[in-house]
């Protein structure tokens, strides 16, 4: 490097950022190619129907139209939607790319139609003609449980698609005879859009010479998609090509394998030409996946000082009417953090998976993980208040110690580092903690309804050891010293929007000495990165960094024993630093990269047995996830006319390990804390008791504006993780994590003077004034 | 149907398309001329992805029929920078890393730059609420909002 600093920890800009800001980023809609057809397709505007008939002669008819297909036509051809879950007993339906003689959701797809145009495409299928019979929907996940109840699929016999349970820890029962009390809560996690600003899109070319389909789509998992796409399609992966280009925002959404894909790969072979699918914001809403949808009912058994004994949940999540990738695993993930950062010895987790007339949920920013802190944290807040303890004094108690790491839950994991203490003591600082109280005093006093809210939180990041995940958690990545001495990193994550472009870029410039201009980093298409498993579960830089790390140092260990040679002297003479190799007294002479790797490539002189060539690959296996944890600090003030949440406060204090590009972090945490303020404020999907979707375009699905936002202070403590040799954590979902409970503690504190003691998410002005008159307002 | 012939100034160059009558501004702008920096998010003139400048005024493009760009002048994202000389709106966006995932960046730089010509000297709030009309749901909006205020700033101070 030029001037010895290292690129590691610096708030370096983006290297992403140069295209992106001009509007010269490549979107999958962005691809032109010549001949490309156009699909669109026809979605069910019923919950839950028989079909009787579908007449397409008159959209056949359209000039420009190329085909209409229905799930007779190509369902025998595209196999089944994959789930990737092992879950025992899980009683799954076959979920077709589209519709066979029921429809089971509203958007659920019935037919596509193909024309030169997509205007025409979609004239196309306003002239199909369904004949449909409505049948009972199946809306109400609770409802669903009851016997008699209707069924989602009536041909599977229940709406049950799995019971999970986990008993962790020391005896639950003797925890709940010990006890001084049990405090009971019932919590409910809505059912939330991702709304990505790109909706999904597709674009299928098919090679007929050489049997090639290449698929570019907007996804955050190419990789897998190429793993799972061949046993729907009958290709094998080595003649699949699939390319995630400039992805426009995932957050889970984006992590899946969707009947679009698979049908469009479809029809690009059927029609020997390219097909573009884009998805219109009303189908993002109703036919991409959408994420929670919980309602647990939680028991805590504390003795009178505050000691908590244990902790039981019963919870039933909303799964909709199909599994796509990850389904039934999200509540799952519930149960492995289900006691957050505090130490509670005993735990019961039972989850109910059930079938409803609705679109799948799935993993959606943070996926399982804010569940179990929106629920851990409003119970330390319950139990706080009943018991009259200070909140925080309750956190304090049951926090481990820094000297307990690694510390085992009693959910049967082991957080890698922490210190918790260190993040609460910063964040309260930052907030100026006892002035904020004093304000909350004279407010009060005044008053106002001003409210402050604590979260202190651990998630589950780096996924993950292969033992624990579905289909591989490892990571691959490529290092290339190129015979210009340029580098050339390839890695098998796939980001979109996180800036690995970059912090990857620093991470391989400091370790090889080179100017960071001088590295590329190459992703998201499977002929150049061969191999890996994506971004999700905030494991891109832990898992996909690391492997990056260990290509580097084989590509240093090669080029010292190539040195060694031109130095004549042996390999452990060979010192290597700041970009240049010497032997130190041996010869003064000192070798740097563009003369290393010009003799590696024109082999003219290499040692014998010396492989031409200065290039490493390698498969991290992580043995552990990492933990990162923080302490976020809210202050709300409630508008007593309106109802409406004024963020007054907001302060986040964030450990995700060292920092590779602190700008990137920071970015990460205020992303996800804007996710939670819709959370907690503003959003929920809802459909109505006919299974109707009522949340279909931006203007019924409120995602927070640049005016709900407000100013963070954000600090950070840096707890190193010891599970990899970058010492990172990860940091996508922290602010997701951390801030929805802060947000709602802030909230419901800021009502307590009227006796409200809960109020389900979100906590929009409606609810809150309705609340304020009747005291409290359960929703489920 | 017959197609219409649009003559039109696009980013201070004259320009001519042909389009269905019924087309979007945008889907000329991304198909009939290759502009592909104005993006689709919604198509409903909700998200702000796709603004664009039409004679002086910011609109989404999405909701603009294509031959309404008869006769007037356009400026898009393509039009604010000129070869590698960046517009001081995308320089701070730059400096600041005020995007992730880029797509809804050119929206906001457009609508960014139409509110520092009408007022070159925003408030904060003034700020939010113009840019209240772009969604972004990667970044929190902090960063975004830092970059047009600094870029404010620095017009300003170059001006004096």
């Amino acid at each position: 490097m030029s001037d010895a600093t290292p690129y590691i920890g610096r708030a370096m800009k983006r290297v992403e950022d140069p295209r992106l800001i001009q509007g010269l980023g490549t979107y999958t809609d962005d691809l032109r190619l010549a001949g490309l057809l156009h699909a669109c397709i026809l979605r069910s505007p019923h919950a839950h129907a028989r079909i009787r008939r579908i007449e397409t002669s008159a959209a056949k008819a359209i000039p420009g139209v190329v085909a209409v297909f229905t799930g007779a036509d190509v369902n025998d051809s595209c196999g089944a939607v994959p789930c990737a879950a092992a879950i025992p007993d899980l009683k799954a339906p076959r979920h077709t790319v589209l519709a066979g003689d029921r429809v089971y959701f509203v958007g659920h797809a019935v037919a596509v139609a193909v024309a030169t145009d997509p205007y025409i495409a979609c004239d196309a299928i306003d002239e199909i003609e369904v004949d449909y019979d409505p049948l009972p929907a199946v809306v109400n996940a609770m409802e669903a449980l009851k016997s008699g109840s209707a069924l989602t699929h009536p041909d599977m016999g229940a709406n049950v698609a799995f019971t999970h349970v986990v008993n962790g820890g020391s005896d639950i029962d003797a925890a709940f005879r010990n006890a001084d009390r049990i405090i009971k809560h019932r919590l409910y996690h809505q059912r939330l859009t991702p709304m990505p600003i790109e909706p999904r899109a597709v674009v299928a070319s098919y090679h007929r010479g050489e049997g090639t389909l290449t698929l570019w789509t907007s996804t955050q998992i190419p990789h897998l998609l190429r793993t799972l796409l061949p046993n729907m399609l009958g290709i094998p992966e080595t003649k699949l090509r699939i390319v995630a280009p400039e992805v426009g925002g995932g957050f889970g959404a984006k992590l899946n394998v969707y009947a679009e894909e698979a049908l469009c790969a479809h029809l690009a072979m059927r029609l020997s030409a390219p097909v573009k699918w884009v998805e219109s914001r009303r189908e993002n809403a109703a036919s991409t996946i959408h994420g929670r949808d919980q309602i647990g009912d939680y028991e805590v058994a504390v003795k009178n000082d505050g000691r908590i004994l244990g902790l039981k949940a019963t919870s039933v999540a909303d799964l909709g009417a199909y599994l796509q990738l990850l389904t039934p695993a999200v509540p799952t993930l519930t149960g492995l953090v289900l006691t957050g950062c505090y130490k509670i010895p005993a735990i019961r987790f039972e989850v109910v998976g059930v079938y409803t007339n609705k679109m799948a949920t799935d993993a959606y920013r943070g996926a399982g993980r804010p569940e179990a802190t929106y629920l851990i944290e409003r119970l330390m807040d319950v139990v706080a208040n009943e018991l009259k303890i200070d909140r925080l004094d309750l956190r304090l108690k049951h926090f481990p110690a820094p000297g307990d790491f690694p510390f085992a839950t009693s959910c049967g994991v082991t957080y890698d580092s922490g210190n918790y203490q260190g993040t609460l003591a910063k964040a309260k600082q930052l907030a100026d903690w006892d002035a904020l109280m004093a304000d909350r005093k004279a407010a009060r006093a005044a008053g106002k309804l001003f409210g402050v809210g604590v979260s202190t939180y651990v998630e589950i990041c780096a996924m993950g050891p292969s033992k624990a995940m579905p289909a591989g958690g490892w990571e691959w990545g490529c290092v290339r010293m190129e015979i210009s001495a340029k580098v050339t990193v390839i890695t098998g994550v796939t980001p979109h929007g996180q800036g690995q472009e970059t912090s990857f870029a620093q991470i391989v410039a400091d370790r090889l000495g080179v100017p960071i201009e001088d590295v590329a980093v190459l992703k998201g298409d499977t002929n150049v990165a061969h191999y890996g498993r994506d971004t999700y579960g905030s494991r891109g830089t832990a898992v996909g960094g690391t492997a990056i790390v260990m290509s580097v140092d084989k590509v240093i260990k090669k080029a010292k024993t190539l040195a060694a040679h031109l130095f004549e002297t042996l390999d452990d003479y060979v010192v290597f630093e700041n970009g240049k190799f010497k032997a130190p007294g041996i010869t003064a002479r000192e070798i740097a990269w563009s003369e290393l790797a010009a003799e590696a490539y024109l082999a003219k002189n290499l040692p014998a047995g010396f492989e031409p060539g200065l290039e490493a690959s390698s498969f991290f296996e992580p043995e552990n996830f990492t933990f990162p944890f923080g302490t976020h600090i809210c202050a709300v003030e409630v508008d007593r006319d309106t109802g409406e949440v004024a963020i007054t406060k907001y302060v986040a204090v964030d450990d995700c390990g060292n920092q590779i590009n602190p700008l990137l972090v920071e970015g990460q945490v205020q992303g996800g804390i804007a996710h939670a303020i819709g959370q907690a404020l503003f959003e929920q999907t809802i459909y109505d008791e006919n299974g109707q979707l009522l949340t279909g375009e931006f203007m019924d699905y409120a995602i927070p504006r640049a005016t709900d936002i407000p100013e963070y202070t954000l600090g950070s403590t840096v707890t190193p993780s010891p599970v990899n040799p970058l010492g990172v954590k990860g940091v996508g979902e922290a602010g997701t994590i951390g801030a929805t409970p802060a947000i709602a503690n802030a909230v419901i504190d800021a009502l307590t003077p009227l006796g409200v003691v809960h109020l389900d998410l979100p906590m929009t002005p409606e609810r809150i004034w309705r609340a304020m008159q009747t005291r409290t307002v359960a929703t489920v | 149907m017959a197609r219409l012939h649009i003559e039109t100034t696009i980013n201070g160059e004259p320009a001519e398309f042909l389009c269905d009558p019924h087309e979007t501004l945008l889907s000329a702008l991304r198909n009939g001329l290759g502009l592909t920096g104005t993006k689709e998010g919604c198509s409903t003139g909700d998200c702000g992805a796709c603004s664009v400048i039409v004679d002086g005024r910011l609109v989404p493009a999405c909701l603009v029929l294509a031959p309404e760009a008869q006769g007037r002048t356009i400026t898009t994202i393509e039009g604010l920078s000129s070869g590698d000389a960046l517009h001081p709106l995308q320089q701070k966006f730059l400096e600041h890393a005020a995007l992730q995932c880029g797509v809804c960046t050119p929206g906001f730089i457009v609508a960014a730059a139409a509110l520092l010509d009408a007022k070159p000297n925003p408030t904060e709030e003034e700020t939010r609420f113009w840019l209240a009309g772009n969604l972004c749901r990667c970044t929190g909006y902090d960063k975004i909002i830092r970059a047009v205020l600094d870029t404010a700033a620095h017009i300003r101070e170059s001006a004096v």
